[in-house]
C-alpha cells in the first residue's frame, strides 16, 4: 500500500480514481432515486464513465488522434507517417458503436417508462410498488371469496 | 502533466454536474444538466485522442437523447418526488463497490503507458497495416468497417432491433388492430 | 396558423438544409476525417427532428412519411448484409471488400467501406426518426404552462 503515496504512481492512476467517482455517482442515482426518468439518467452517467474508462486505456502519452496524414492524391502519406505516435484506435471503435447502441437502448427504456405511466399513472417506483401490492391483495381476496363460495 | 491538469479540471466539472443531477428535483433541469454532462464528456474524449467518439457523443448525447428525455417528460410528469427512505443504505452500497473498483485499478498499468498490455497486440497491428491494406487516413473507419466489419454489422442490427422495440411499445400497431375489430 | 416563434421558424428553415448537407459530408468524408455512418445518421435525423419540433409533427411527416421511415430502418441493415453476401458471391470471404477490385485491393476496400457506412447511416437515420415519431405521436399529458 506504500506505493499509494508515490507521486508518479498517483499521477498515473488518478484518472482511474476519477472515473470510479463518476461511475459511483451514477450508481448512487440508480440505487437511491425512485423516479424512473432519473434512474435512466443515472444509468447514462454510469455508461458514460465506463466509456471514458475504456477510451482512456487506449491513450498513449504524447500520442495523437489516429488519423494519418494524406498526400495530394488522398492516399496515406507513408513517409510523413514515420515517427508519429498514435493512440490505440481499437477502444475508439468499440465505444463509438456502443454510444449509438446506448442511445437506442435508452430510448427503449424511456418507451417502457411511458407505458408504465399509462398503466399506473405514476413514474415513481415506490408508488408503483404500492399499487401492485394493492392489486395483489385485491386478487387474493377475490380468489378467497370464490374458494369460500365453492366449499 | 498539463494533460493531467486539463483532464482533472474537466473531471471536476463532470462530477459537479453529476452531483447537481443527484440534487435536482425538476426533471427539466435534470435533462438539461445531462446534456451539459454529455458535452463535457465529449471534451474529455477529445483530450483522450478519441475524436470520433467525441463527435458521436456530442451528436447523440447533446442532440437526440435530450429530445427523447424531454419527450418522455412531456408524456409523464415534470417533477420527481423526494424519496421517503434515507440515503444511508445506497451510500454504503456505492462506497463498498467504489472501494472494490479502486482496489482493482491498483494493479493496472499507469495512464498513457506505451507498454501497457492494450498497446501490445492488435491495436498497433491495425495502425501498421492500415496504410497498405486499406489506405484510408482515418484508422477508426478502417477498423470499424473492414477489420471488424462483423462487429459493426451486429451493432447495426442491435440499433435496428431497439428501434423496432420502441415502435412495438409506442406506435399505433395495437390501435390499428382494435380498429379492425370494430369493423368486424 | 400560428404566427409566434417567427425567428425560430426562419432560422430553422435556413438551418435544416445546412444540417443535411453537413450530415452528407460526415457520411462520405468519414474515411478521411472523423465521422462515418453512425454520426451522419444521427445528424441527418436531427435535421428532421428540428423541423418537427419547430413546425409540427404533421408537416415533417409530409416530408418524410412514416411508412418510408419504417422501410428505411430495415433497408440499412439489408444494404450492409447484402454487401457481405455480394463479396461471398464474388468468391471472397463475408465482408472481405478486396472482392470489389481484385487487381487493386485498396480500391475495393474503399468501395466496401462506402457501401457499409451508407447502410449504417441509413439505419441510424431511420431508427432515430422512427423513435422521435413514436414519442411525439403520443398525446402529451403535460399542459404547456407546467414547464
Amino acid at each position: 500500500m506504500g506505493q499509494l503515496f508515490n507521486l508518479q504512481f498517483l499521477t498515473g492512476h488518478i484518472h482511474y480514481l476519477l472515473f470510479i467517482i463518476l461511475m459511483m455517482t451514477g450508481l448512487f442515482i440508480v440505487v437511491d432515486k425512485t423516479n424512473l426518468v432519473k434512474k435512466i439518467i443515472g444509468l447514462n452517467i454510469f455508461q458514460a464513465s465506463v466509456f471514458m474508462f475504456y477510451v482512456s486505456i487506449g491513450k498513449v502519452t504524447g500520442g495523437t488522434a489516429p488519423i494519418f496524414p494524406m498526400d495530394d492524391k488522398y492516399h496515406v502519406d507513408k513517409e510523413a507517417l514515420q515517427g508519429i505516435v498514435y493512440s490505440n484506435p481499437l477502444p475508439h471503435v468499440l465505444i463509438l458503436t456502443a454510444i449509438v447502441v446506448g442511445i437506442a437502448t435508452t430510448s427503449l427504456g424511456l418507451a417502457l417508462i411511458i407505458r408504465i405511466r399509462e398503466s399506473f399513472n405514476t413514474i415513481d417506483e415506490e408508488d408503483i410498488l404500492n399499487i401492485e401490492q394493492e392489486m395483489t391483495r385485491d386478487d387474493n381476496n377475490k380468489h378467497r371469496d370464490v374458494a369460500e363460495g365453492l366449499t | 502533466m498539463i494533460d493531467t491538469l486539463t483532464n482533472t479540471v474537466l473531471f471536476v466539472m463532470l462530477v459537479l454536474t453529476a452531483l447537481a443531477i443527484v440534487r435536482m428535483e425538476r426533471l427539466f433541469a435534470v435533462v438539461m444538466l445531462s446534456s451539459v454532462f454529455s458535452l463535457l464528456s465529449a471534451l474529455l474524449f477529445v483530450t483522450l485522442d478519441a475524436v470520433d467518439v467525441a463527435f458521436t457523443e456530442a451528436a447523440v448525447g447533446a442532440g437526440i437523447s435530450t429530445v427523447l428525455m424531454l419527450g418522455t417528460i412531456a408524456l409523464t410528469k415534470p417533477t420527481a418526488k423526494r424519496s421517503r427512505h434515507t440515503a444511508f443504505v445506497p451510500l454504503i452500497v456505492v462506497c463498498v463497490t467504489g472501494a472494490a473498483l479502486v482496489y482493482g485499478t491498483l494493479d493496472m498499468p499507469a495512464f498513457g503507458a506505451y507498454d501497457a498490455p492494450a498497446q501490445m497486440h492488435v491495436g498497433p497491428d491495425y495502425l501498421a497495416r492500415t496504410p497498405d491494406d486499406i489506405d484510408v487516413p482515418n484508422v477508426v473507419t478502417a477498423i470499424l468497417g473492414s477489420y471488424r466489419g462483423y462487429d459493426t454489422l451486429g451493432e447495426t442490427a442491435v440499433v435496428f432491433t431497439a428501434g423496432i422495440g420502441v415502435l412495438l411499445l409506442l406506435s399505433g400497431l395495437r390501435r390499428r388492430r382494435e380498429d379492425e375489430d370494430e369493423e368486424v | 396558423m400560428i404566427f409566434h416563434h417567427l425567428i425560430l421558424r426562419v432560422v430553422t428553415k435556413l438551418l435544416v438544409g445546412t444540417i443535411i448537407l453537413f450530415a452528407l459530408y460526415v457520411q462520405f468524408h468519414g474515411d478521411f476525417s472523423p465521422g462515418g455512418g453512425f454520426q451522419a445518421g444521427v445528424i441527418m435525423a436531427v435535421a428532421f427532428i428540428l423541423y418537427g419540433i419547430v413546425f409540427s409533427l404533421e408537416s415533417v411527416k409530409k416530408v418524410f412519411p412514416e411508412w418510408l421511415v419504417h422501410k428505411i430502418l430495415a433497408l440499412g441493415v439489408l444494404i450492409y448484409a447484402c454487401t457481405g453476401i455480394a463479396t461471398m458471391l464474388l468468391g471472397y470471404d463475408f465482408l472481405d471488400y478486396d472482392a470489389f477490385a481484385p487487381l487493386h485491393p485498396t480500391h475495393g476496400q474503399h468501395w466496401g467501406l462506402l457501401a457499409i457506412e451508407f447502410g449504417v447511416g441509413v439505419t441510424v437515420t431511420g431508427v432515430m426518426v422512427a423513435i422521435y415519431y413514436a414519442f411525439a405521436g403520443r398525446p402529451p399529458s403535460l399542459p404547456d404552462e407546467d414547464w
